[in-house]
């Protein structure tokens, strides 16, 4: 659904280049839901505007939906511009305009005249959005879950193929975050969207995405499905976020363990593993015992996935080794 | 009382103050039609904008500032052959009209980029983002976001205006600067003075009031 081949991007400042986006080559699959993270400054930002061309890039080509979006005059950029929706930190809703106008603006840009047929689909949208009461009222007089809910029923009007989201929920508290991400998700599944997402928080990644490229001073240094970044993350930045995300202190941690007896050994699980009764079954078998220092069991998007750690003393340690490796559970040792 | 106010005409202080209302009417008029025009040049052409263009940035910076900074007494006599040229002649009310809008078109064009200037970024990339041209960027998203700060423009421009038209009475355009002038100042008639005045400080409080209530209205906090 979009290719880039090449594509880089440099800022002229006092006549210095300064790279924002090194040559790189990504291809997003239609109907996924593909997330962007880095910390800020790191080039994420300009990648997702390089899609629809709010930046222009300084080399490369970029194709969306089979169209060299870098080929485009003013004329076909602006219609290509209709078929890709974006929505923003800050809602960027108009100030000025109620919350049905604000959803009818793309229709009014592309030429749609009828009141009649402006005044279904905006319905039809707010009805979407959870918002067919708040129609009358402007953005001000909103709390910021329902702007952003607004700017989603804005990016939808001209049913778009692509949703570009510029850290869509940064400015959001934990729980309505929670409600915009449920919402895009179900937008993606209903609508078979593509969804391109930024962020820096990698909670919102494991939540709603399929695949995810971690972005570092304009380079992309990891890229995958979800599951694998997250679980199994090999870059550092990667494993930074991994971290931030699970609120996990390494050095703590070493010091917390260090009275621990026996070997110390991190466990994964993904799918259906995570629910099975494994370990009681490694430890009658192989005689090794066991206590938990920490774990989780969580979803990434709809996968759940199981994270243990756990010390072993006694028994035959080679033996559950094995075992647990051939149930695939994927097994590092931590000490 | 009586006696005070024997000097009074009342009937002139009536045409008096339609004169200075219609100048002032008419002035606003052609100030906004002009100013508001150049003002979104300046903002579109301005450092780091849609269009950005120095020289003709400069240029029309250049213009504006050079208005700007020429007292208003002196526009006025400089300004006469024109005025002559485009209305027939330099007194009454039509004689006023064009050195009013020459002083307050460049002001208002000034203060009209900066209130486009408060617009927020990020408005216009949203709308750049759902494909909208620069002519449906200027009026669907920046003239209505703009409108509160537009408005307050229009009503500071309106009070200078209302200064302005004062001092026009100076080189014969009515109103009720040049009652204040002829008869209040050079024949020493206080009464005249003091009403001229009250007029005057209550024009400028309804048009203060009028442009406050509006901006409310548009602001939609």
């Amino acid at each position: 659904m979009i290719e880039f081949d090449n594509v880089h991007k440099a800022y002229r400042v006092n006549g210095r280049e300064i790279p924002a986006l090194k040559p790189t080559s990504l291809s997003i699959g239609a109907g996924e839901v593909f997330g962007l993270i880095g910390h800020s400054g790191a080039g994420k930002s300009t990648l997702l505007r390089l899609i629809n061309r709010l930046e222009e890039p300084s080399g490369g080509r970029i194709i969306v939906g089979g169209v060299d979006v870098t080929a485009l005059d003013s004329a076909g950029l602006r219609r290509f511009r209709r078929g890709v929706g974006m929505i923003f930190q800050h809602f960027n809703l108009l100030a000025s305009k109620t919350v049905a106008d604000n959803v009818a603006m793309p229709l009014r840009l592309a030429g749609e005249r009828s009141p009649q047929a402006i005044a279904a689909r905006v319905a039809e949208l707010l009805a979407r959005v959870g918002l067919a009461d708040q129609a009358d009222k402007y953005p001000a007089q909103l709390s910021g879950g329902q702007k952003q809910r607004v700017g989603i029923a804005r990016a939808l009007a001209t049913q778009p193929k692509i949703l570009l989201c510029d850290e869509a929920t940064s400015a959001l508290d934990p729980q309505t975050t929670a409600q915009v991400l449920r919402l895009l998700a179900e937008i993606n599944r209903e609508l078979k969207l593509t969804i391109v997402l930024i962020t820096h928080e990698m909670d919102v990644i494991r939540r709603v995405c399929d695949r995810v490229a971690v972005i570092e001073d304009g380079v992309i240094v990891e890229q995958g499905r979800v599951a694998d970044v997250f679980l199994h993350p090999q870059h550092p930045t990667t494993l930074r976020f991994v971290q931030e995300a699970e609120q996990i202190d390494e050095d703590a941690q070493r010091d917390d363990f260090a009275h621990v007896p026996g070997r110390i050994l991190r466990l994964t699980f993904q799918g259906e593993a995570t629910y099975a009764p494994l370990l009681g079954s490694v430890a009658r078998e192989t005689g090794v015992d066991y206590s938990i220092l920490g774990g989780r069991i969580d979803r990434i998007k709809d996968t759940p996935y199981g994270q243990l750690t756990l010390a072993l003393v006694g028994g035959d340690l080679e033996a559950a080794l094995r075992r647990l490796r051939a149930a695939d559970v994927h097994v590092e040792v931590l000490r | 009382m009586d006696a005070f106010f024997s000097n009074v005409d009342w009937y002139e202080i009536w045409l008096a103050t339609l004169d200075t209302l219609l100048m002032l009417g008419g002035s606003l008029l052609f100030t906004v039609l002009l100013g508001l025009p150049l003002g979104v040049l300046l903002f579109l052409t301005g450092p780091r904008q849609l269009f950005q263009n120095r020289p003709l940035y400069g240029v029309l910076s250049l213009l504006v500032n050079m208005l700007r900074s020429l007292p208003f007494i002196i526009l006025l006599i400089v300004m006469i052959p024109f005025t002559v040229l485009l209305t027939g002649t330099s007194l009454g009310v039509a004689g006023a009209i064009p050195p009013l809008v020459a002083g307050a078109a460049p002001f208002f064009s000034r203060l009209v980029e900066t209130a486009l200037r408060e617009v927020d970024r990020g408005i216009i990339e949203a709308t750049q983002a759902m494909g909208a041209s620069t002519r449906q960027i200027i009026w669907n998203a920046l003239l209505p976001e703009a409108r509160p700060g537009i408005i307050a423009a229009i009503t500071v421009t309106a009070i200078t205006l209302v200064s302005y038209t004062a001092m026009a009475g100076v080189v014969g355009a009515g109103g009720l600067g040049d009652l204040a002038i002829r008869f209040g100042y050079q024949r020493f008639q206080t009464d005249v003075m003091v009403v001229t005045v009250v007029l005057l400080l209550v024009l400028v409080q309804i048009l203060q009031s009028v442009g406050d209530r509006l901006v409310v209205h548009y602001s939609r906090k």
